[in-house]
Order: structure tokens, then sequence, then C-alpha cells
């Protein structure tokens, strides 16, 4: 993966920057020193590095106006960051590039239950925000695995989804409106706390632009009532073929769990070596988890275990007790971790139409076994969102190269089948060069003369998104 | 001359022989908007490419008609859990919804509370731009984020930007019951609290609507155990003493507000008001106040207020009615209105200066010749 070569000039005029930002910001609000700056270098994507030639961390959003200004005067890209979580590269800096984080912005603004909103500032963290209206008895939905950390800034960048989508939707379906800062400073207000837009949809267009677009400093999300209770049942199956009719089969009966979750082999055992979950030794494990009354909940998963059990699984384990939830769920939940145990790994994201699952699954092995790396599969199989985990070394010299070759290759695959190569963490630095699988030269340039519309300079998140030869006209 | 275009290769070749203005439709059935001069372009363009009932997904052209598309779901136990509505009765027009119409006006019906609009249920489309390009955004997938969303740019945009020939949309199970509960006598203040109980209860609730002077009504669907279970739950909670009605009888009951059964066969101005819902009664209060007298079906909790005033009004009641409306926010669009009041008013809400001057620049883009619905939204 390459970056664009920093412009001298830009690197020249840092001393000159800096004393405008604090003039703004000041003294605190403005980091320069190598060593400090390290802290902004990457975000989830660790393989890439890059310390920006210097972050600021605004407090309010005629802050963030004040530096966007300052920047597109002096002509110097900036990249927006909410807590740097992006597992695509979403918030690398390139090294002459302003880094522009928003976590110190993180206050509740207003709460509305009788309307089922809540307006927040753009840095605060995705729990927080369920934590700052669970005492009403009301939660956010969307809830992405890095919700402890993850800002809604990010959240919105990336239309962020999570376990919990099927059926609750992605960011997107739960964004009412923003408060946002353009590429010269200037501060629009899109959508409130009504639904729909009265002309155009931008705020749908914003949703998932990767800061591209505008810095988001303030979101009106909605909320909703927290269901009864909720609970889980897990079934394990021999095979990838019947665990994938299995899922169809419920979807197709009516029965809409607010969670269908997927391991294979490889992550089931990782799960059991690094949190005993006393997982089914078998192909592939499935946690389903349906909400409501204990009556409807009863009934539901009552449903579900009828389906399961005509596919013949070598496992049903349904839970009784919160307990046993949790126990469920915490191999699931610290999957991710396990396999970090095992050796590093590169997280894939492609989403396939549900029915391709088992026959995709079957070629992520065999295009792993090609190259000798192993590939675990833990995923939201409800909306056939996959996240392929390969496993390399990379103290090895060029397991990394031979793992984003994998990786690319496997993104096409879920392109070929019907698919897309990212279904929630956005393309980012990691899928820009692949963007061409899924599309067109023209559908490219229809997106770009998007970005042309907010940020006709190409001032934010330049190098991301689209490939770097594509963009390269527009880009200073 | 009307074009019926029905391939999107016609399509795309219409707008690049194009030299003036192009009055975009699928079947006719919302005149909506400013009136467009320009030749009729009509999209014919039918058919289903791909039904995957086993993934909730369909994959269809975009001048296949409603029904068709609800025929066919419907034989697999599914539908549009979007609800489009019907306009036909109350706007007085002929011709066949189309599912490219519906997706193009981002028509939604009471659902939209619960699931979202059809922007929500919208995964991907193709359509041809201004300059006659074919072009693809999102796919048929249920999570994607690569590249920018331009399907919800797309969907709402009322043919302006580009002309929709293929969509991707998320379906959903028929769930196998519902039931509604009405209560009765209820002003507008009181109906609007109580709907706000109910969709603030953990009952999901699927439709939460106050017909002016008539009944104020709220519905769950799903299983018939959890039907029983919610509706119980509400009646002897949120919504005691109210009354419940189940199966088809509720059904029609959200026909009935989809399609504005309450407001039908009166020549009256129509307008369509989006705001937060416990706004509706000091909105609709500044309104009297204001002296338009009005009536109305208040939906989405009061959140969708259709409206109607005096058709002898000369702006339709834009003035006022946007006056009133100012102070909580939200929008008005004017929804039938005789096309003289249409052609001089601002049919759409006038947005403010930098969100206006996006969309005019997205439409530049898009549409550089400006042949698409030219001046249609504003």
């Amino acid at each position: 993966m390459e970056m664009p070569a920093p412009d001298a000039a830009i690197l020249a005029k840092k001393p000159r920057l800096v004393a405008a930002l604090r003039a703004v910001l000041g003294p605190g609000g403005v980091i320069e020193d190598g060593v400090e700056l390290r802290a902004y270098e990457c975000d989830g994507l660790a393989a890439y590095r890059c310390p920006p030639l210097c972050a600021v961390l605004p407090r309010s959003t005629a802050e963030v106006a004040a530096v966007m200004r300052i920047c597109h005067s002096e002509g110097v890209p900036v990249v927006p960051r909410g807590s740097g979580t992006s597992l695509s590269g979403g918030a690398l800096p390139t090294a002459d590039a302003v880094l522009l984080g928003i976590a110190r912005m993180n206050r509740v603004l207003e709460t509305d239950y009788q309307n089922r909103f809540i307006r927040v500032e753009a840095g605060r963290t995705n729990l927080s925000v369920t934590g700052a209206v669970e005492s009403q008895g009301f939660f956010y939905a969307p809830d992405p695995s890095s919700q402890l950390a993850c800002a809604i800034a990010g959240n919105i960048a990336m239309n962020s989804g999570g376990a919990h989508c099927l059926k609750y939707g992605v960011t997107t379906n739960n964004l009412l409106g923003v408060t946002m800062v353009m590429a010269d400073g200037e501060v629009v207000e899109i959508g409130g706390a009504h639904l729909d837009a009265g002309g155009l949809d931008l705020l749908g267009l914003v949703c998932g632009s990767e800061g591209q677009l505008g810095v988001v400093t303030e979101a009106t999300l909605r909320i909703l009532a927290t269901p009864e209770g909720a609970r889980p049942v897990l079934i394990g199956y021999d095979s990838a073929e019947v665990a994938g009719a299995c899922v169809s089969d419920i979807i197709k009966s009516g029965i809409l769990p607010v969670a269908i979750e997927y391991m294979d082999r490889l992550v089931i055992q990782a799960a059991e070596a690094h949190v005993h979950a006393d997982y089914p030794d078998c192909e592939a494990l499935l946690i389903i988890e349906v909400e409501g009354s204990e009556a409807e909940i009863a009934d539901q998963l009552g449903r579900i275990i009828e389906i399961a059990r005509r596919h013949d699984p070598v496992e049903i384990r349904e839970s009784g007790s919160p307990a046993e939830s949790e126990k469920i769920w915490q191999g699931r939940k610290t999957a991710f971790g396990a396999m970090g145990q095992i050796n590093d790994y590169m997280c894939l994201d492609g989403t396939i139409p549900v029915n391709r699952l088992p026959e995709v699954l079957k070629r992520i092995g065999e295009m792993g076994d090609a190259v000798g790396l192993q590939v675990g599969n833990v995923f939201h199989a409800g909306d056939g969102n996959m996240h392929p985990l390969i496993l390399y070394d990379a103290n090895r010299p060029g397991d990394l190269e031979k793992t984003e070759a994998l990786g690319a290759d496997i993104l096409r695959l879920c392109v070929e089948v019907g698919g897309c190569l990212t279904g929630e963490h956005g393309v980012g630095v990691e899928k820009r060069e692949i963007m061409t699988a899924q599309y067109g030269a023209d559908d490219l340039e229809i997106q770009m003369q998007v970005k042309d519309v907010f940020d006709p300079d190409w001032v934010l998140n330049p190098a991301k998104v689209f490939p770097l030869d594509v963009s390269a006209g527009r880009r200073g | 001359m009307k074009m019926k275009v029905t391939s999107e290769q016609d399509l795309a070749e219409a707008i690049r022989a194009a030299t003036g203005p192009l009055k975009v439709q699928g079947g006719g059935t919302r005149p909506i908007g400013r009136p467009v001069e320009g030749e009729p372009l009509e999209v014919g363009i039918a058919g289903v490419e791909l039904y995957e009932p086993g993934a909730l997904t369909l994959v269809v052209r975009a001048g296949t008609p409603l029904s068709e598309v609800e025929a066919l779901l419907a034989a697999e136990g599914q539908r549009l859990a979007f609800e489009p509505p019907d306009m036909r009765a109350f706007l007085g027009t002929k011709g066949t919804p189309t599912i490219g119409g519906a997706v193009a006006a981002n028509a939604s019906g009471p659902r939209r509370i619960q699931v979202g609009a059809a922007r929500d249920h919208t995964l991907g489309m193709r359509f041809v731009d201004g300059t006659g390009r074919v072009l693809k955004n999102g796919g048929r997938v249920m999570k994607n984020v690569t590249g920018y969303d331009l399907v919800k740019l797309l969907a709402g945009s009322w043919g302006t930007l580009g002309v929709i020939s293929e969509l991707s949309l998320k379906v959903q199970a028929i769930p196998e019951t519902e039931a509604t509960l009405l209560g009765h006598g209820l002003d507008l203040g009181d109906a609007v609290a109580a709907l706000a109980r109910a969709l603030g209860s953990p009952y999901d609730v699927s439709g939460a609507a106050h017909l002016d002077g008539g009944a104020t009504m709220v519905r769950v669907e799903g299983m018939q155990g959890m039907v029983d279970h919610r509706a119980a739950a509400l009646l002897t909670g949120a919504l005691a003493g109210w009354e419940r009605v189940d199966g088809a009888e509720s059904a029609a009951l959200w026909r009935g507000v989809r399609d504005l059964a309450h407001l039908a066969g009166t020549p009256a101005a129509l307008w369509r008001v989006s705001l937060k819902p416990s706004d509706a009664p000091r909105f609709s209060a500044a309104l009297t106040a204001a002296g338009l007298q009005h009536g109305g079906v208040y939906d989405w909790g009061g959140g969708l207020a259709w409206l109607t005033l005096d058709p002898g009004l000369e702006d339709a009641g834009a003035t006022a009615l946007r006056a009133a409306l100012a102070p909580f926010g939200g929008h008005a669009t004017l929804i039938r209105a005789p096309a003289a009041i249409r052609e001089k008013v601002d049919v759409f809400q006038p947005q403010p200066a930098p969100l206006a001057a996006i969309s005019r620049g997205l439409k530049q883009k898009f549409d550089p010749r400006g042949l698409l619905n030219p001046g249609l939204m504003g």
C-alpha cells in the first residue's frame, strides 16, 4: 500500500501553520512534538503508520471551523479522526496533513425521550450514547465491535454496523441529523429531529463518506426503547453448507433475530483456547439471538430450534439464564482477540448474498491453502457480512504482502458472487486500489464529482476511498 | 411527443440525444413539484432481474408496476416493508405506480417509523444521469459501505439527478398477524402524547397515527403470541381503555392511513409536513392562529402531518404555513395544488443557503445540461 509523497512546500510551512492553529486553539489544542504525534500515526489498521504534520484537538464546532478555514486557505490536507479505531485506515495521516481529532467533543447536548432522539457531540463514544439514555429504558442501536472506544463521528464517516443491525439497521438508518463543518470552514446543519429530507437527501450522502465531504461535529441520533429481554441459542453443524441453509431457512421463515453470528472451526478452536466457552468442536457454529418478553423469546427460539433440528445439528444449546447467555456470547465477542493470540491477522469485511455463504467459505479455504495462509471466518451471517481473518506473521518478510494479495482476491470473490468489498469497515486506504473491482470508471467519477461539490480543493482526507491514480488529477 | 423507453440502453440514448428538457416519469401517478415544461420521458423498463426470498433480496427494473412487485413478493410471503403509498385515489390520477417512481419519490408509509423509508430499503441501483452515463451504486447485499451512498441521494430526488433504471431492494417477511389499538375522541395533543407513550414502549410499534376528528391508532405486527402480548401490555399500560381490532380489519385501517383515505374527495390543497412529533399540536395551533383552517392525518406519531388547506388560498397557504412551521424546524412540501400555484410557490421546502448551494452543485454535476425534470424541486 502506498500513500502519496508529502508536499515539501507544506512541510516547509509547518511553523507558520502551527502558530496559526495555536492562535485559535490555544497551546493545548495543537500537538506538534514528534513523540506525542506517534499517538496519531495510525488507526486500527496498524500495519501502516505515518505521523501527521501536526494534530489538533478542538473543543467546539467553532474551533473545528477555525481549523478548517486555516487549512483550507493554506492548502493543507486535513485527516479527520474519531477514536482512531478504523480497520481500513480511514484515519491514517500523511506527513503533510493536519490530523483533526474530535475526541474532546464528547458532550450530550440534548436528550428527548418523547421524540426518541439524542443529540451529541460527535467525539462521544458509541457505547456512551447508550450509557446516557439506558437509565430511562432506551438504547442506541448500531453496535460495532469497537463500541467501547469508537466515536460517533467515525461511525457516521464509515456508516458503521454491528452484530445487531440485522434488526435495527446500520448508522445511516439511525441518524437523523448532523452539524458539519465544510472544507472551507462553513458550518451547515443537515436534518434534525424530524424524519427525511425536505430536498435532496444530503444526510444519506454524508453518512459513509469517510470524512471526505465534511467534518461532522454534532449528531442527532434515533434512540429506541430497550427490549424486555434477549436470549441466544448456540447451534453447531458439521458443514458450512448445512449451517448456511439453516440461516437461509430462518430468514425466510419470517422470524427476525437481532443477530445471527457465524464462526468456523479455526475461530471456534481459537475462542475455546482463549476463554473456554465450551463450544462444540465442529465446522460451523451459529449464535442466534432474539428479543422480546420471556414468552416471545421462548416462542421465537422454539421456532428457530425446530428449523435448526431439520438440518441435523451436532449441538443445540439454548441459553436459560443471563450467565449462560454471557457464556455463549463470550467466545464470539473475544474471537478477534483469540485469533490475535495465534498470530497477526488481517480482518476483511466483504459482504455476499446470504445464499452464497457455503460456496464462498469453501473457496476462501482453497485460496488460503493455495498460498499457505490460514483463514478463519467469524461474521454476521444474517446479512452476509463476512469477516475472514487471514493469519500471518508480521515479522516474516513477504508475509504481509502475501496476505494483502490474498485479502484482495477474497474481496474480489465477494464482488464476483454479487457482493461488495466492504460491509461496515469502509474503504479507507485498505480497499482503495481495488475499488475498480466493484465500480467502473464512470461510477467512480460521479462519486469524485460529488466530492468536488463539497470539497473542490480536495482538502479533506484526500488519499482515501479512490484509487490513487484515479484521484491523482484532483489531489493537490 | 411522448417517449417511452423500455431498456436501459434506450434510456441512455434518449438522454444523450435530448436537446431540451425531459419530463421524467414512472407511472405518472405522483404529479408533484413545480410543473416541468419538457418532453415526457416515461420509464417503461420493466421486469424482475432476480428474486431470492432466502436472502430477502429483489432486483427489479424501475418501470415494473408496484402491484406486480407486491404480488410477486406476496406469493413468497414477503412484502416491501416501507409500505409505499398509492396516491391515485387522493390525487385523482390514473396510471400505474412503478417501483422506480416510489423510490424516486422516497415514498414511505406508516411503517417508516419502525423500519425506515424507501431509501433505507434500497440496497443499490442503476441509473442514467443527465449526460447519458449509465451508472451503478450500492449493490444487492444488506450491508455495503463501498464508496459514497448515491442510492440515498437518488432516492427522493424525483428524477432530477438521474433516471433510475434498476433497483435492488431489501424485502421483509409478512408477519403472521397484526392488531391495531384504537383510541377515540382524543384531541391532537392527547393523541400525540399517547402515540409517544406507545412508541417509547418496548413493544415494537409499527404504526402510530391520528386522524383529525377521528381515531388514534397504534399497530403491532408479528407472530400471534407476540402480537397478543404486546397488545395486552399496551392496553393495560400506555393505551389503557383503547379498543383492539385484528387482521384484515387492522390492515384496512392502515391502508387508509397510507393512502390518505381520510382526506380523499376534497378539492383541498394538500401539504406534507415533516416535523418533530411533539411539535405537531403546537404547529397545528399556530396554523389556526394564522387563520389557516386545516384537516389532517398525523402519521409517524405526529411527525408526519398531511394537511388539507382551503383550495381558494392564492399560494395554497405556502407563506403562512412555512412561517408557522419555521419556529419548529422540519420541512413542508406542497403535494397537491393547481399547476398555476405550483408554478409560483416553493413546492419543496426552501433550503438554507449553504445546502441550496450544495444541491445546485450536485445537480450541475449529475445533469450539467439541466435536462432532467428541471425546476421540479425548485
